[in-house]
């Protein structure tokens, strides 16, 4: 056999799956065995302890390597293992196929680029051979072969063969997916593994070996549209370097780029590279790439860079398939941390639309939660906007995973977007941001010349707690302290930029809210620590601190909420005072705020020098 | 080289992955091979600087040229050497001859434990590759373990595209593992096409023998070879059926999944 004197030309991801003791070791065991790609000896030392312990001899053993799984005769966690053929190396990983173990499974299946799925051809179509195909699906692994094992137990007969073949491409067939071959075998005798069988005469197609040579690397990724989340800015010399991983499409010198949910933007000036010369003038999909900008803007891990003309899309919500993983149940309103790519943000599930069985991909409905190893389709709410894609188009920037205090405990693929009520104001804000004329001066510039960065401070409650009194007084502390802050006072929007308005329109907190923030996203833009109430609004004060918020984006807003009694605050608010106000504790404690933001970065008269990386 | 540069994006996404979520990292380094190779993976994710301590828990035993390789290199590249040992146990007269097991759980995990608590490191990037044996196959790129520095693999965590063990309670810390999915011939591949200097016990200096792996001077066997560059090691490799770490005493029985399950790398 030609195996190792190619030169190998690149690395493939398969994982092996199949419900439990349909033979999915002894395949890959059989596999390495076939093809001498064992290390001498191992196949005669794990005879020898079989012999030893009176056991019979099983292929399963060679890859088993925890005494327990091997007392057991299971496959408690995923093995990577590694084989080179005709120019390519693999790395096969064994996933256990006991149910207990879903998450192991999982884990190794997330990462395969081909899978092989085993059907015992004795017992059939059982419970996890149904929710492995369907996981597939859902983790993203499209290229898949069937493998109908232990051919050997039922005479080697075609009709067994095909009435499996029919009875699993039909459940496949209700979410459409189709594997690249059915391939009938004895893993335990060796029948079509690497060497095709003669028990078979009436099977024409490919070996398990040959299924594995026809599975392609990644098809395509590079020609999609760009996308680049952001995994962190470094500044370790003179250089200020915006590193990530390409998910999709290419990079390169001279791309003018949006940063999304930010609408930054800036051209790309370089590509680094450590010990490549002449450095790389592109970086394409699945490279880990780090880039310079021509100008000096604030971005941050989580965003995602892409061109102008193919934006990811931003919002608060979306609809979702999850598969449950947790200890805990995953719980209608608890929190938990979502990631997509590199962005972390807090959620929670709004909605539990269904529970779906995957034996049969029948839907229950109405449930307050999904329990381990369960599948639901769900609505998903995030406590800011973020950029994201929905998973039929974008693979990496279209799935994620919740984490539970401090563990992974689920992942899922975004199927929808779900419109929110900031979706029309979030669109006006970008196309404004994109056609923003700069002058010569940028926001970086400011920062560095002010000693802080432009934020707000937003005191939000109901009449008479001292939303105003409080707003004074951070405004005078930042001036004396020599930031540069100024109070924004709806009154004096009113008789000005809103007298045009007749008295019902100033009644629509809405359209009042929207010239506010425009204002305020003026202000902001000139350097200042904006300190705003929502007086004006009156009781919509929710409603008005949602807009405001949206239109100043991605400035932070540090948002205070006063009552005199304790009452529940709007969403996101940092800081909560109830009951009689000691101004003094206040203003310190939005002081240390502004400063954990980040917004004031540094002790004042210190030299102002920025710390990008974060 | 397309199978390098894959490999190469994976490791440096992974370091820039843990460089990102923990405050004090530090790198373990045993100036063989693989920890070498993924000293230079850290200098191509942070574009030539290091920006975290690398740790030697040092035997006593070890050959002298590695030790004088790993200061000259320190010192050219400008990096944070930090050396743990337990001296304890070596004043007490620990060695190889008390036990293979018994001596590396001493020297070794012990040694790393103790560096562990006394640094407070709550992430340990290590170089262990999952094709050297049965339980290193069996990693997660992010494992955590517990108080004691235990490891638990009856229950993993999920590890799902690209998303990481990243969190995890006061107490514990996490083993970051960049090169599970390098194999041996990789790790020469890519010391070739990248040129990085490598020490020369691996090669045969005109006595026919070469180390293929190296550990404490006791318990490293060299093996009869004739490889004079690393691409007579490549050639070599392609042709190979016997594993890597034969040449390893503590891999006899079930040592190595006893020693690992304790905290051994
Ligand atoms: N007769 C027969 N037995 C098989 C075949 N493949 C696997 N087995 C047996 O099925 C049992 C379970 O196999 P194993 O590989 O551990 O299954 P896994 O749980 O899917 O990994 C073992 O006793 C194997 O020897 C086969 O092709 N024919
Ligand atoms: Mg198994």
């Amino acid at each position: 056999m030609d195996n190792q004197t190619q030169k190998p030309s690149d690395n493939l991801n398969i994982v092996i799956v199949g419900h439990v003791d349909h033979g999915k070791s002894t395949l890959l065991g059989r596999l390495y065995a076939d093809t001498g790609s064992l290390p001498d000896g191992k196949l005669e030392k794990v005879q020898a302890i079989c012999r030893q312990q009176g056991k019979e001899f099983e292929y399963a053993f060679l890859f088993d390597a925890f005494l327990e799984e091997q007392e057991q005769g299971i496959t408690i966690d995923t093995a990577r293992t590694f084989f080179g053929w005709k120019g390519r190396y693999y790395i096969i990983i064994d996933a256990p196929g006991h149910k207990e173990f879903l998450k192991n499974m999982i884990s190794g299946a997330a990462r395969a680029e081909g899978a092989l799925l085993l059907i015992d051809a004795l017992e059939g179509v059982k419970e996890q051979s149904k929710k492995h195909g369907y996981l597939l699906s859902l983790l993203g692994v499209r290229q898949f072969a069937v493998v109908v094992n232990k051919m050997d137990l039922v005479g080697y007969r075609q009709d067994v063969f095909d009435g499996i073949e029919k009875e699993y491409r039909e459940f496949l067939g209700q979410f459409k997916a189709v594997p690249q071959q059915i391939i009938p075998v004895s893993a335990k005798l060796g029948d079509n593994i690497a060497n095709r069988s003669e028990q078979m005469p009436w099977y024409s197609g490919p070996t398990v070996l040959d299924a594995l040579s026809a599975f392609r690397k990644e098809p395509g990724r590079s020609e999609q549209p760009l996308r680049l989340p952001i995994q962190d800015v470094y500044k370790f010399d003179a250089r200020r370097i915006i590193t990530g991983r390409v998910t999709a499409g290419r990079v390169k010198v001279g791309d003018s780029l949006v940063f999304s949910p930010s609408n930054k933007r800036a051209t790309v000036k370089s590509i680094e590279a450590f010990n490549i010369d002449p450095p790389p003038t592109e970086g394409q999909a699945g490279q880990s790439v780090g880039v310079t900008l021509d100008e000096q803007i604030f971005v941050e891990r989580g965003e995602v860079a892409s061109h102008q003309d193919a934006l990811p899309l931003v919002s608060t919500a979306f609809r979702a398939n999850v598969f449950w993983l947790g200890r805990k149940p995953l719980e209608r309103g608890r929190r938990y941390q979502l990631r997509v790519a590199t962005k972390e943000v807090d959620c929670e599930v709004a909605t539990i639309h269904r529970i779906i069985d995957t034996m049969d991909l029948a839907q229950q409905q109405g449930s307050n939660v999904v329990n381990k190893n369960q599948v639901a389709e769900l609505t998903i709410r995030t406590k800011t906007p973020m950029a994201f894609d929905l998973s039929a188009s974008f693979e990496s920037t279209g799935r994620f995973v919740l984490v539970d205090e401090y563990d992974i405990a689920g992942g899922g693929i975004v199927t929808e977007l779900v419109h929110d009520d900031q979706e029309f104001l979030r669109e006006e804000a970008r196309q404004r941001d994109f056609a923003w004329v700069k002058g010569q001066v940028g926001v970086e510039d400011r920062a560095q010349q002010y000693g802080h960065r432009a934020a707000i401070v937003l005191v939000t409650g109901g009449r008479h707690t001292g939303k105003s009194f409080l707003a004074r007084t951070i405004e005078a502390r930042l001036v004396a302290d020599g930031r540069h802050a100024y109070l924004l006072d709806g009154e004096n929007l009113r008789r000005g930029l809103d007298a045009d308005l007749s008295q019902g329109e100033r009644g629509q907190a809405a359209e009042m809210a929207r010239r506010y923030g425009e204002v305020a996203r003026l202000l902001v833009d000139t350097g200042l620590i904006v300190v705003s109430t929502t007086n004006p609004f009156g009781m919509a004060y929710v409603e008005a601190a949602q807009v405001i918020r949206t239109l100043v984006h991605p400035v932070p807003v540090i948002a205070v909420h006063m009552s005199k009694t304790p009452e529940e605050a709007p969403p996101n608010t940092d800081i909560v005072l109830s009951g009689p106000t000691d101004f003094d504790t206040a203003t310190r404690r939005i002081l240390e705020e502004l400063k954990r933001r980040g917004v004031l970065a540094q002790a004042i008269g210190a030299k102002p020098i920025f710390q990008y990386s974060i | 080289m397309q199978h390098l540069r894959q490999l190469e994006d994976q490791s440096v996404y992974i370091l820039r992955e843990a460089y990102k979520h923990f405050d004090n990292l530090g790198m373990l380094w045993s100036m063989g091979k693989d920890s070498t190779v993924l000293l230079w993976l850290a200098r191509k994710a942070f574009f030539g600087h290091v920006p975290f301590p690398l740790l030697h828990v040092d035997t006593s035993y070890k050959i002298p040229a590695m030790i004088e390789y790993r200061d000259r290199v320190a010192r050219e590249w400008g990096l944070k050497l930090v050396v743990g040992q337990n001296k304890e146990a070596l004043a007490a007269g620990m060695n190889h001859t008390l036990g293979r097991v018994t001596c590396c759980t001493a020297l070794k995990t012990n040694g790393l434990k103790q560096l562990i608590e006394q640094k407070g490191y709550t992430g340990i990037i290590l170089g262990v590759r999952a094709d050297e044996e049965g339980t290193r196959a069996k990693e997660r790129y992010f494992s955590p373990r517990d108080k004691h520095g235990d490891w638990d693999f009856r229950d993993q965590p999920p590890e799902l595209w690209d998303q990481f063990k990243t969190t995890f309670p006061p107490g514990t810390h996490i083993r970051i593992h960049p090169l599970l999915d390098w194999t041996e011939i990789n790790i020469w591949e890519y010391i070739k096409y990248e040129n990085i200097p490598f020490i020369d016990l691996y090669l045969d200096k005109g006595d026919g023998t070469r180390y293929r792996s190296l550990g404490c001077a006791p318990c490293t066997t060299p093996i009869k070879s004739t490889a004079k560059s690393v691409d007579d090691i490549i050639e070599e490799l392609r042709h190979t059926t016997v594993a890597e770490r034969s040449g390893r005493a503590q891999d006899e029985g079930r040592g190595m999944e006893l020693l690992r399950k304790d905290g051994y790398m």
